[in-house]
């Protein structure tokens, strides 16, 4: 560092760049440590029971993983802006029993099409949620705990109590939920293409780093001309679409779909949302590390099966490191609060 | 404040709606002592868990692990009791197990200044694996009639069931708490203005502190009534009950920001929320119905503050 080699002059920008670069290296720390936690986890796993790195476990591992994913995706972009949209798993659960039922009352559906009226129905969802927060001027954790109600309300009474089974479903549909390219599973490709173009969106693009700038201080977003309403519409918008596409991915995976499908989900998506480091009241995280903590608590809940651990631990487990996650964030946040401080009063004295 | 009376005034009006449609839609036997008992046992455990989760809720923190807290009490009922204890030390251990979990919720909010939200997510999947940790999937029901019968029977002489007895004392007393005492100021203080609270010499921390090991001691209570009222010890018992509380919380005006609402409007919010349930389970109508109203009614809660607001800024603006 220049600050070692030339200690009697020091000019305040190389010491406002010191904490500038412990900022990014805490943030690349962060979804290292995920990676890092994933390798405590798959190891020792793997050394017990070596099928466990098999090529076939590790594809049902990525394919377990891959929806909560997709939803910790959408999540991350509503949670950036200090919102939180609890209704993830009723909206998929509706969007996944209305996709089943359409492709199996309308059996000529052409695959897309009928894929596309479960991501139709997912966005009507999430237009309504981002409409409710973002005109209604409502805290959006009571908007989307009404909807989540709402959604699956409506759900038991359009499913009544039916079910549709797999052999009603057409075979192109069940395929796309087992066959793969290349040997990765599609759902898996289908979910790492929703989480490069998320990716790139929030990094490059213009909308995408206002969507950082309304989490850090939305009143500051306002002043400066961002269109804090309709940034906030369009998270909640995309997060609904996000979740009626994996609701029509459920469908292809299980083949049996009743109303019942992802009730509860909205928690894991969250605790993977927080895992994977995005600050749950705005400003900072990728959906990149979302997508890792997703895959960490799926890995998880596997190696307890590997292990013959009784799954009884699973949630017990997922919720301590969740809480270990927060807080290890927190003492980071703190020690790059006291870096940025002594920077500032070095280079204002 | 005006805002405030107006909205409570609006649930005493819609109760008395529900009332009535239920006694003309059921010729009479809506407000039946028999009816009422039921819609009493009903609400109980809803009515106990909502009356620290306001006060947590004013001073504007959240706590979401309530109903896993619910549902670890019950699992220890019938792990101790499994293990040969008496019920008589079961049931202060296991008040005193939920005061522990409130607390760690607590320190971790207060000490560590990590979101409530995110605290509670965490703690609710904790405290709900610890349960099944503790019980698996087993159901523990051989306990003594001397205490199950409460979950059958009335209070002697009346048609009032046990639990409301309990959450209606309780309430008295959270009612002195938040309205009529220092400590109660204080709470509506720090819920307003945190920081304006903490200079004016409140201990912000601590009685932040306090309050979740209040919701985690009644949560713990709630799991005793909940577990005998069914006479079945279980780890799943009480699964998904916080949004249920949060629903009943917010529905009867206190504001998610904190700083707002009175424990009479959440009464009546658990009572409304209780009463549309009990009337459309008599009704025939299927629960999905509820399912939809209780998200509906949540959804008209929050936004008819924020509605009337706008109105009355547009009649300001107009000449």
């Amino acid at each position: 560092m220049t600050t070692q080699l030339t200690p009697t002059a020091t000019p305040p920008t190389s010491r406002r760049t010191a904490a500038r670069r412990l900022t990014t290296r805490v943030g690349r720390v962060r979804e290292l440590g995920i990676v890092v936690a994933l390798a405590l986890v798959v190891i020792p796993t793997a050394i017990v029971n070596p099928r466990f790195i098999q090529p076939q476990s590790l594809r049902d591992l990525l394919l377990n993983a891959s929806i909560v994913a997709l939803l910790a995706v959408g999540q991350t972009l509503v949670v950036i802006t200090r919102n939180v949209d609890l209704s993830v798993g009723s909206v998929l659960g509706l969007s996944a029993f209305l996709t089943a039922q359409h492709f199996a009352d309308n059996p000529g559906t052409p695959l897309l099409l009928g894929i596309g009226f479960g991501v139709a129905v997912g966005l009507a969802c999430g237009l309504l949620n981002g409409l409710l927060v973002a005109l209604g001027n409502v805290p959006s954790l009571v908007v989307t705990l009404g909807t989540l109600y709402v959604f699956r309300g409506i759900d038991y009474a359009l499913a009544q109590g039916k079910q549709v089974n797999a052999a009603n479903l057409p075979d192109a549909l069940l395929d796309l939920g087992s066959s793969r390219i290349l040997g990765i599973p599609i759902l898996v490709l289908v979910a790492v293409v929703v989480i490069v173009v998320a990716a790139v969106y929030l990094r490059s693009y213009r909308s995408g780093r206002e969507l950082y700038a309304i989490g850090s201080n939305p009143e500051a977003a306002t002043l400066a001309g961002i269109p804090v309403a309709r940034r906030t519409l369009t998270t909640f918008a995309v997060s609904g679409l996000i979740a009626g596409l994996a609701g029509a991915l459920w469908v292809a995976r299980y083949g049996t779909v009743d109303a019942a499908a992802g009730t509860g989900l909205e928690l894991q998506v969250v605790a993977a949302v927080v895992v994977g480091g995005v600050a749950i009241f705005g400003g900072s995280g990728t959906v990149t590390g979302a997508a890792l903590g997703a895959l960490l608590l799926g890995t998880i809940t596997s190696c307890l099966v590997v292990l013959q651990i009784p799954a009884f631990w699973q949630q017990a487990i997922a919720g301590a490191l969740l809480l270990s996650a927060i807080t290890v964030d927190r003492l980071l946040a703190l020690r790059l609060a006291k870096a940025l401080r002594t920077s500032e009063g070095t280079s204002h004295a | 404040m005006r805002n405030l009376l107006r909205w409570e005034t609006a649930l005493v009006f819609l109760l008395v709606v529900v009332a009535l449609t239920g006694q003309i839609s059921t010729d009479g036997s809506f407000l039946s002592g028999g009816n009422l008992f039921y819609l009493g046992l009903d609400i109980g455990e809803i009515a106990l868990i909502a009356l620290p989760l306001t006060l947590v809720i004013v001073a504007g923190e959240i706590d979401l692990s309530v109903a896993s807290v619910l549902g670890l009490s019950s699992a220890l009922i019938g792990w101790l009791w499994n293990a040969g204890w008496s019920l008589e030390t079961i049931l202060p251990t296991v008040i005193v197990a939920g005061a522990v979990c409130g607390a760690v919720n607590g320190l971790l909010v207060t000490r560590l200044g990590l979101p409530s939200l995110a605290v509670t997510i965490g703690t609710l999947a904790l405290y709900r694996g610890l349960a099944l940790v503790v019980l698996g999937d087993t159901a523990v029901a051989d306990f003594p009639a001397s205490y199950t019968s409460f979950g059958t029977t009335p209070v002697p002489g009346t048609d009032i069931p046990y639990p409301i007895v309990l959450a209606a004392v309780l309430a008295v007393l959270f009612g002195v708490a938040l309205h009529a005492s220092s400590f109660g100021r204080s709470v509506f203080a720090i819920g307003a203005n945190e920081e304006g609270a903490r200079f004016s010499g409140i201990r912000v921390k601590r009685v932040k502190l306090s309050l979740f090991v209040l919701a985690g001691a009644v949560a713990a209570i709630a799991g005793i009534v909940y577990t005998f009222r069914f006479s079945s010890a279980r780890a799943d018992n009480g699964v998904g009950l916080e949004l249920a509380v949060v629903a009943a919380v917010l529905l009867g005006g206190v504001s998610i920001f904190g700083g707002k609402g009175s424990l009479f409007g959440v009464l009546a919010g658990v009572l409304l929320l209780g009463g549309l349930r009990n009337l459309l389970i008599l009704q025939d109508t299927s629960t999905e119905v509820l399912t939809i109203v209780t998200g509906l009614l949540l959804l008209v809660s929050v936004l008819a503050p924020s509605v009337t607001r706008r109105v009355g800024s547009l009649r300001k603006a107009a000449p």
